[in-house]
């Protein structure tokens, strides 16, 4: 078996003096250096204007050789953190694991084989795009799709398909359990969401709950910056998603979807017992609310769990505002508003309804009453039309009719008087909400439907959400988008139609609006009902001249602190539509501010 | 008699990584022996445990610096049966490419490490040169010459360069012509024959009471023992090649196995090359979600495969989490390079110590692992 010894076969290496050497000469490692393969893992270069400062590469890396350096001359922006990679080559492995899951793909690694340094302390640096010697240096290992470390793909959420139209069934099916758990493994937990949302909700947090499955841990993180998430896992305007930094290279995390997970999901003794953790005794003073929409329901929740006395007075017979007359049941069912309303009752919050702040009791009243009085009134006033006809009877607005409808399934009302064809004037949202519900009602009432709208955005630049565009029409929707109402056609004092004309621009120069048309190109939407939804406006009826005097409100919006306070009326708060809006999560993020602002006003009055 | 304590590493010459036998000797000849593992990276099994799955790719390679790829194979075997994924066909050959690459580069430093030891370093040079021409090839393929980070849960991280299956076949062909050198040069030497043939020898009732696998147990017990063919993995069911056994296992015996063995990896390269599907993915998911939240589902596995030393594997254990829950390594010179050395390195000289390290092809790291 083995080979024999042989005195002479080891001078055969002698031959190899004339072999070409496979070594490389010392001085060409440093003027001639060789040059990494294409894929060499080098050292890092970091593109910092693609760069989100999201901190992935910092989780992932193996060996902590990854910390965050906040660079203070760079801008903060949603979606982006001014932070960026410091690498410790003392530690760094070069696996480039930091690479496959860069979110940005703004990370990648040279050809460079070499750095040399006597000084230990040199083995640190914040690459940019010209890496660590800033020469430059050639591209080495980039991430492709066959290294990707991210899941990019959202778990799809089912809808009811169209038969949904001829009831409020709830379109949104939510997420199963499974379908939960896949979806949070794709977070990367790195909060530049949290940044984003009004209420800096801790939606890592609740996100890594979800995956490892404690829900009672959810409810949790959830409450302390949210006691709407009933309402807001369902139709927040979820700008968080926005930021997402998976949405860079993939789709966003479905947050809302999510939250939804939790709050749907939770079991009712866990859920209330996490909820009330945070309430304490009301010892430390008095607080009276003026209106129970978002923004007050979240100022009552936070000062109770402070230990106030929370008194919320609410004109109309149920508390909720918008929640819970606006917004329409196949997007926000009333199941939901009411459990997020009842937890909030649960910790004592007192509700004081059918009870009109200005008429029934005023506000210098609650001013002697209570310590401090916050104000969440909203946006109570429909918005009206100058074309004319509008003084019609069959005119009618949107937020009446949705709060008729509200109260209709609720059983407390008659259905709203729709006519067979109608025509809704508006493109954002709330229009959308005017147009569906009415849909669903003469389904009820005729078997059949027909709502045409109209808007002066054009589809492509439509205010309402692209989703509500696409389901409206796959119910049946006609839109005149881009066209604007000059007026309502009216024959033996009844309503025929609406006359459009084709808008050529809606602001002018100076960027005021001021639609102008084209006038050749019109028509008439025939309907015997037009739906007005072009927007809401406050009442301040209730608040005194002599405190209006000392307060400051712009475009129809009061001005405070940022903690909510009106500085010259410093024991008067506000929040909400009235303050901030346009939206739920800013009431919830105003109110949660407020009382912390009403807390600290109270707290320093008593030293 | 007097006794002179001597110490063999962690830093010497003869010694194979940072290890240390503590060798009490009378005259020429060792009287006691004490294998001191744990110079190197102590730990790595709990290391592990406090890694992600994914981020553990960065670890196991060093569980053996001159052959990693066996870690990156047997850990990513193990959590696709956990995770029961199929790995996509190509994966499968690009994975006996890199394992046979690997297995081609440390056969080759071992075999040059023959001349530390008989202090013949011409062979230690062109073994090293030539481990660096093969080097050279995993840098293109896997952007790094040692760590390479590239057999991955679930497949291979990235698909193989253009072009890179010419360059392994010249490369190939070089060996056909280079290696034989290596035989004139150092396996027919009369000094090399004087020093480990009829010496350093591993009987078969050794390699059964220490559980000795790989070369030391084919070249004393003659059996074609060999988990390519006893328990194919990756696609070694596909190709054919020999298993070379002998029945005598001195350390030239084992090193003219070793020998053989080179040319039965590039026999094997040859077949990967032309039954390679030419298209196709090379990595399926293990798990849904961003690599941070990877899971492996709960169960235990014990995977292994042929390195260059024996049988390798890990047991691995998942409690279903994000991070492995333990994983224990079988490092395949455990038995020869920590038991042998207590029990069987008595009654050698001195000078015998660096020979049994590297005919018994002792791989320190996986003894401290
Ligand atoms: C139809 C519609 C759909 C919407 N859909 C969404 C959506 O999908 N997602 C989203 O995020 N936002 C949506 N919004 C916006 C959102 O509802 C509002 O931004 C939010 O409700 C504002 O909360 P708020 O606390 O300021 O007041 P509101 O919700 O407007 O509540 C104010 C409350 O104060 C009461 N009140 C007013 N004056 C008095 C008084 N003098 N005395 C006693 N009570 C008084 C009112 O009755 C009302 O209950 C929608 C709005 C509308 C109109
Ligand atoms: S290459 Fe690996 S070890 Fe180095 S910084 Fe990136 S993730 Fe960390
Ligand atoms: S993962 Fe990419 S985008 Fe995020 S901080 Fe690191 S380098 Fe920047
Ligand atoms: S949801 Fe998106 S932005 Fe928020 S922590 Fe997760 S990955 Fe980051």
């Amino acid at each position: 078996m083995n080979e024999r010894k042989s005195f002479f076969a080891p001078v055969k290496a002698w031959k190899y003096l004339l072999r070409r050497p496979v070594t490389i000469l010392k001085k060409d490692i440093f003027e001639n250096p060789r040059e990494g393969s294409d894929m060499y893992r080098g050292f890092h270069q970091n593109d910092w204007d693609k760069c989100v400062g999201c901190g992935t590469c910092e989780s992932i890396c193996p060996t902590n050789a990854i910390s965050m350096v906040e660079i203070a001359s760079l801008e903060i922006e949603d979606g982006k953190k001014n932070e960026r990679p410091g690498f410790d080559y003392g530690r760094c492995s070069f696996c480039a694991l930091c690479v496959d899951i860069c979110v940005s793909d703004s990370l990648k690694m040279s050809k460079e084989y070499l750095h040399l340094s006597k000084d230990a302390e040199s083995f640190y640096f914040i690459p940019d795009i010209n890496g660590i010697h800033n020469n430059k240096a050639k591209q080495g290992y980039v991430r492709d799709e066959t290294s990707e470390l991210l899941d990019l793909v959202r778990v799809k959420m089912e809808h009811e398909d169209v038969s949904r139209k001829n009831s409020f069934i709830e379109i949104v099916k939510g997420y199963s359990m499974e379908m939960a758990l896949a979806e949070s493994a794709r977070c990367v937990e790195c909060g530049i969401c949290t940044d984003t949302c009004p209420a800096h909700m801790n939606i890592p947090e609740y996100i890594r709950s979800i995956y490892e499955n404690d829900l009672k841990g959810a409810i949790t993180h959830l409450y302390k910056t949210n006691p709407l998430s009933n309402v807001c896992g369902r139709i927040c305007t979820h700008l968080c998603e926005g930021a997402c930094s998976l949405a860079i290279r993939g789709e966003a995390i479905s947050i809302r979807w999510l939250k939804r997970y939790i709050v749907d999901n939770t079991p009712m003794e866990d859920y209330e017992e996490a909820v009330l953790s945070f309430v304490t005794e009301p010892v430390n003073g008095k607080v009276g609310i003026v209106g129970s929409g978002p923004s007050g329901l979240s100022a009552a929740y936070y000062l109770r769990t402070l230990g106030y006395e929370v008194d919320v007075y609410e004109q109309r017979a149920i508390p909720g505002g918008v929640i819970s007359y606006g917004g329409p049941e196949y997007r926000l069912p009333e199941a939901s508003v009411q459990k997020d309303i009842s937890m909030i009752e649960k910790t004592g919050v007192n509700f004081i309804t059918n009870t009109k702040v200005g008429t029934d009791i005023t506000l210098a009243q609650l001013e002697e009453k209570y310590d401090a009085v916050f104000l969440g009134i909203g946006f109570s006033l429909s918005r009206k039309l100058n074309i004319p006809g509008n003084d019609h009877g069959d005119v009618e607005y949107a937020i009446p009719f949705l709060a008729q409808t509200r109260d209709y399934l609720r059983d407390v009302s008659k259905m709203p008087d729709i006519h067979e064809k109608v025509v809704v004037i508006g493109g954002g949202n709330v229009a959308f909400d005017v147009a569906r519900t009415l849909l669903r009602l003469q389904i009820e009432k005729y078997g059949k439907a027909d709502v045409k709208m109209a808007s002066l955005e054009h589809r492509d630049i439509l205010p309402a959400d692209l989703e509500e565009l696409e389901e409206g029409e796959e119910e049946g929707i006609i839109g005149s988008f881009g066209y604007g109402p000059e007026e309502i056609v009216i024959k033996n004092n009844k309503i025929v139609g609406l006359k459009v004309n084709k808008v050529l621009s809606i602001f002018d120069e100076d960027n005021n609006f001021n639609p102008s048309y084209d006038k050749s190109d019109s028509h008439v939407i025939e309907a015997t009902q037009v739906y007005i939804s072009t927007g809401q406006m406050p009442e301040y009826d209730m608040i005194t001249d002599e405190i209006k005097e000392k307060m400051e409100i712009v475009r129809g919006k009061i001005i405070t602190a940022e903690n909510g306070q009106i500085v010259n009326v410093p024991w008067l708060f506000a929040g909400g539509d009235i303050v901030r809006g346009p939206d739920i999560i800013n009431g919830v993020a105003n109110g949660h501010d407020s009382a912390v602002g009403i807390d600290k006003y109270l707290q320093s009055k008593k030293k | 008699m007097k006794e002179v304590k001597l110490f063999l590493g962690p830093q010497h010459p003869g010694m194979h990584g940072n290890y240390s036998v503590h060798m009490y000797v009378d005259g020429d000849i060792i009287k006691k022996a004490r294998p001191t593992p744990g110079f190197l990276h102590r730990g790595f099994e709990k290391l592990m445990e406090r890694r992600l799955w994914m981020g553990n790719l960065a670890l196991i390679p060093r569980i053996c610096v001159v052959e990693p790829d066996i870690n990156e194979m047997v850990y990513a075997q193990g959590i696709e049966t956990l995770a029961n994924v199929e790995v996509p066909e190509k994966a499968h050959w690009i994975r006996m490419l890199i394992l046979e690459m690997a297995r081609l580069a440390i056969h080759i430093m071992g075999l040059g490490g023959i001349g530390g030891p008989t202090g013949m370093y011409t062979i230690t040079y062109w073994a090293i040169a030539q481990r660096d021409l093969i080097l050279d090839l995993f840098e293109e393929i896997t952007g790094a010459r040692v760590y390479h980070m590239y057999i991955v849960p679930g497949g291979v991280r990235k698909q193989l360069p253009v072009g890179i299956l010419d360059k392994v076949s010249k490369l190939l062909d070089e060996l056909d012509v280079k290696i034989p050198e290596y035989k004139e040069l150092a396996l027919k030497h009369p000094i090399i024959h004087k020093r480990i043939k009829d010496n350093i020898m591993l009987p078969a009732d050794v390699v059964w009471e220490l559980g000795v696998t790989g070369i030391g147990m084919r070249s004393a017990i003659g059996k074609e023992y060999d988990l390519r063919k006893v328990q194919p993995y990756a696609r070694y069911d596909q190709v054919e090649f020999d298993v070379p056994i002998a029945n005598y296992s001195d350390g030239l015996t084992r090193m003219n196995t070793k020998y053989k063995e080179i040319f039965q990896s590039i026999r094997i390269l040859r077949q990967v090359i032309e039954k390679m599907p030419k298209e196709g993915e090379v990595r399926t998911r293990v798990s849904t979600g961003s690599a941070l939240r990877w899971t492996v589902p709960a169960g235990m596995v014990y995977s292994a495969i042929e390195s260059s030393r024996g049988e390798y594997g890990y047991f691995i254990v998942s409690d279903g989490k994000e991070m492995p829950y333990r994983i224990a390594v079988r490092g395949a010179s455990f038995p020869q390079g920590l038991l042998g050395i207590e029990k069987y390195l008595v009654g050698h000289r001195i000078d015998d110590a660096s020979l049994w390290m590297d005919t018994m092809g002792v791989c320190s790291p996986e003894i401290d692992r």
